[in-house]
Parts: C-alpha cells; sequence; structure tokens
C-alpha cells in the first residue's frame, strides 16, 4: 500500500508562537489522512499544537553539492558578524 | 450572534494568557487592520531606510567601509522582505502594500526623511537609528501575532552588526582629526532628535497605542521605549567624548533615569505630514525604482504562464 500511498513530509509547532519544525515524513492517501496519521505518529506525548502536512513532491530542495556557488555561507565575510567589531571598553549590550 | 461573541472570547483568552496570535485563527477586524498598519509601515521603514545609506555606497572611504555598508543595506532590504511576508499573512497583498505607501495612505519612520549629508552620519544612523531600531524591535518580539514575532526574533539577531559597524565607524571620526572629530559631532547634532523621534509621540497623544498595548501588539509604550534608548545611549556617546545635544539631558537619582529635552512636536509632525526635507526625494525615488522593475515581473509572469501553459497540455 505504501508504493501506491503519496509520501508527506511533517511539521510540528511545538507551541504557540514557534516555527513548525520539519519531524519526519509518512505515506497516507490525501492530506487529511496524512494529518491523522501525523497526530497518531508524532504528537502522542503533546509535542506540538498545530501539524503541517505537505507533499514531499511539492517540496523543492536545493542540494548540498551546490553550497559553493548556490548556498556560499559568506565565511569570507566576517563583518557580517557583531562579534567583528571590537568595542571600546565600558560599551556593553550592543 | 453567539458564534461570534465565542470567537473573540477564544481570541481574547489567548491575547491574556500570552499567547500568540497565528494566522488561520480568528481575529477582530480592528486588529487585523491595526497590524496591517503597523507591519507594512514597519516594512516601508526598512525599505526606503536603505536610502540615505545607498547615497555614501560610491564614496565610503575604503573598500571595507564599503562592503560593510552594502551588506547592511543588504540585510535592510531582506527585513522588509520578511516584514511583507508577514504583512501578506493577514491577506492583503503586496501590490496593495505598495500602493499604499506610493499613495501616501501608509507612512514610514519619519527619520530617514532627514539627508545625509556627511560620511559620519553613515556612522550616526548605525549607531543612532539602529539602535533606536533595536529597542523598539527587542520589545516587539513579545508582540502578540506569531509571523510579526518570529520576523522580530529574526531581524534582531541581524540588528547588533548594524548597530556596532556604525558605532565604530563614528568612534574612529571621534578619536581622528580635529576636523573628523567635529563632523561626527555634527552627524550626532543632527541625527539626535530625529533618533528619539523614532518612538512616536508622547503616549496620551499617541492615537492608535492604547488599543494596541491592550492586544499586546505594542508591549512597550512610546515613552517607555525612548526613555530606555536615552539611558543606553548616554554613557555610549561619553566614551567616545561626543556630545549629546540637549542641555537639559542628566541623570535623575530618584527615577534612575535620565531625565532629558523636549521633542521639537512641530518639527515632528512638519515631517510625518511630508514637509521633511527628503520626503518628495524618497517617496519618488521608491515610485521610480519600482516603475523600473516592472519589466523584471513583467518577464516572471510571462515566464511562469509559458511553463504552466507547457505542462498543462
Ligand atoms: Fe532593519
Ligand atoms: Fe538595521
Amino acid at each position: 500500500m505504501s508504493e501506491l500511498s503519496p509520501l508527506f513530509e511533517v511539521f510540528l509547532r511545538g507551541r504557540r508562537g514557534l516555527d513548525h519544525i520539519h519531524v519526519g515524513s509518512l505515506h497516507a492517501q490525501d492530506a487529511g489522512q496524512a494529518l491523522e496519521y501525523a497526530r497518531d505518529t508524532y504528537i502522542r506525548r503533546s509535542e506540538g499544537v498545530s501539524i503541517w502536512v505537505v507533499e514531499s513532491k511539492d517540496i523543492h530542495a536545493s542540494q548540498e553539492s551546490d553550497v559553493a556557488s548556490f548556498y556560499d555561507p559568506m565565511d569570507d565575510k566576517p563583518y557580517r558578524h557583531a562579534t567583528h567589531y571590537t568595542l571600546p571598553d565600558g560599551v556593553d549590550n550592543m | 450572534m453567539a458564534e461570534a461573541n465565542d470567537l473573540e472570547q477564544v481570541f481574547e483568552n489567548k491575547i491574556d494568557a500570552e499567547e500568540k496570535i497565528e494566522p488561520k485563527d480568528w481575529m477582530p477586524e480592528g486588529y487585523r487592520k491595526n497590524l496591517i498598519r503597523q507591519m507594512s509601515q514597519h516594512a516601508h521603514s526598512e525599505v526606503i531606510g536603505m536610502q540615505p545609506e545607498g547615497n555614501w555606497l560610491t564614496r565610503a572611504p575604503t573598500l571595507e567601509r564599503k562592503s560593510v555598508l552594502l551588506a547592511k543595506i543588504q540585510d535592510e532590504a531582506g527585513h522588509g522582505l520578511y516584514l511583507y511576508s508577514a504583512t501578506e499573512t493577514l491577506g492583503i497583498t503586496r501590490e496593495e502594500i505598495v500602493q499604499a505607501l506610493h499613495d501616501g495612505r501608509a507612512k514610514y519612520a519619519s527619520i530617514f526623511n532627514y539627508p545625509s549629508l556627511t560620511w559620519a552620519d553613515i556612522g550616526a544612523i548605525g549607531w543612532l537609528v539602529d539602535g533606536a531600531a533595536i529597542v523598539n524591535q527587542v520589545a516587539l518580539q513579545r508582540t502578540s501575532y506569531g509571523p510579526y514575532a518570529r520576523a522580530m526574533v529574526r531581524i534582531c539577531k541581524e540588528e547588533s552588526f548594524h548597530q556596532r559597524q556604525g558605532y565604530e565607524s563614528i568612534a574612529v571620526l571621534a578619536r581622528g582629526s580635529a576636523q573628523q572629530k567635529a563632523m561626527a559631532q555634527d552627524a550626532l547634532n543632527r541625527w539626535w532628535w530625529p533618533s528619539l523621534m523614532m518612538f512616536g509621540p508622547h503616549d496620551a497623544d499617541s492615537a492608535h497605542s492604547a488599543q494596541s498595548m491592550l492586544w499586546k501588539i505594542k508591549r512597550k509604550s512610546n515613552d517607555e521605549l525612548r526613555q530606555s534608548f536615552v539611558d543606553q545611549t548616554v554613557s555610549q556617546a561619553e566614551i567616545i567624548d561626543l556630545e549629546i545635544p540637549d542641555p537639559d539631558l542628566k541623570w535623575n537619582e530618584q527615577r534612575q533615569h535620565f531625565d532629558f529635552g523636549e521633542i521639537d512636536w512641530d518639527e515632528f509632525k512638519q515631517v510625518i505630514n511630508g514637509n521633511g526635507l527628503c520626503n518628495r526625494e524618497r517617496l519618488a525615488q521608491h515610485k521610480k525604482a519600482h516603475a523600473n522593475g516592472a519589466w523584471v515581473r513583467d518577464a516572471v509572469a510571462a515566464y511562469v504562464k509559458g511553463k504552466t501553459g507547457e505542462s498543462g497540455e
């Protein structure tokens, strides 16, 4: 059956106000069923207050191998970090 | 009827319990409108704020300073995007939001209607304008609307770099030649009062404040935030030997806060109402940039249309 039913990615919001975070995936026939399965699978111990399910095929992902050209971590730009700037003594909290 | 009351009650309960309101939750129309107003103005401020800084991009004194300024301005564009997207979760389109700016129905922080006249202004903007924005934004991390609160958390992480680079830049001038020091002092003189105005009118005169505080959209009042900004900035000025241009500024032992002089509210009103030095220029520049980008939006739309046409076969 799992061969026939599409794969869904599951995202949980742990508490109101937080971002939804990816927790895993599961197979289901449709979104409604995926929500029920996600409930049964991922929130048996009050891990979340809201579930998102998204069909895996609808997720477009970047490739880690593209790091250099697409995902440059900008390690050569230390000035983007606050810690790059030395503050005079006595200035805290900036 | 009973149902509407129930919904309102559920909403109020969430607010009372310090829970966030999320896009799919029921919310009063006034809450939604109030958020759209505040969040879109906040987004516009991030975007318009790039103009006074962009003015010095090609004239930054060193490549290092230029790289820093470019990175900072890029962050501000990103902040605008976070906030526009968060505003769109309230069921308004980007086009409507931008149109309101162009029609003059939506405002942005009035400080960006002042000109950046010298290189020292760039340091002063990072130190004071971003500094004031941080005080405001730190409080807004606890705002009641989830997407707004989360955007603020992301923005605050980036703002610290903005303020530090500005402070460091003006500190270098302040300990430079007499001429450089005078330039730094002049920048502080011109940006100090507009920075205090960034927090808006006194609480008693603020049109939307009371309701916003009840709904926990705003978590601290204009006057409270302004006081925190003054309190933290005084020693920063002293340390780099610059003088804050306010003869009434002095420590109040009893209040454990600095007392400070009255803002020129007439000037504030003039600038808010479109009569600042750069209001027309800022808006005209935004309209021009938007119009110049029309072909990109058209090209994207044509590309998408072509693609979906193909796959639709
Ligand atoms: Fe910003
Ligand atoms: Fe900033």
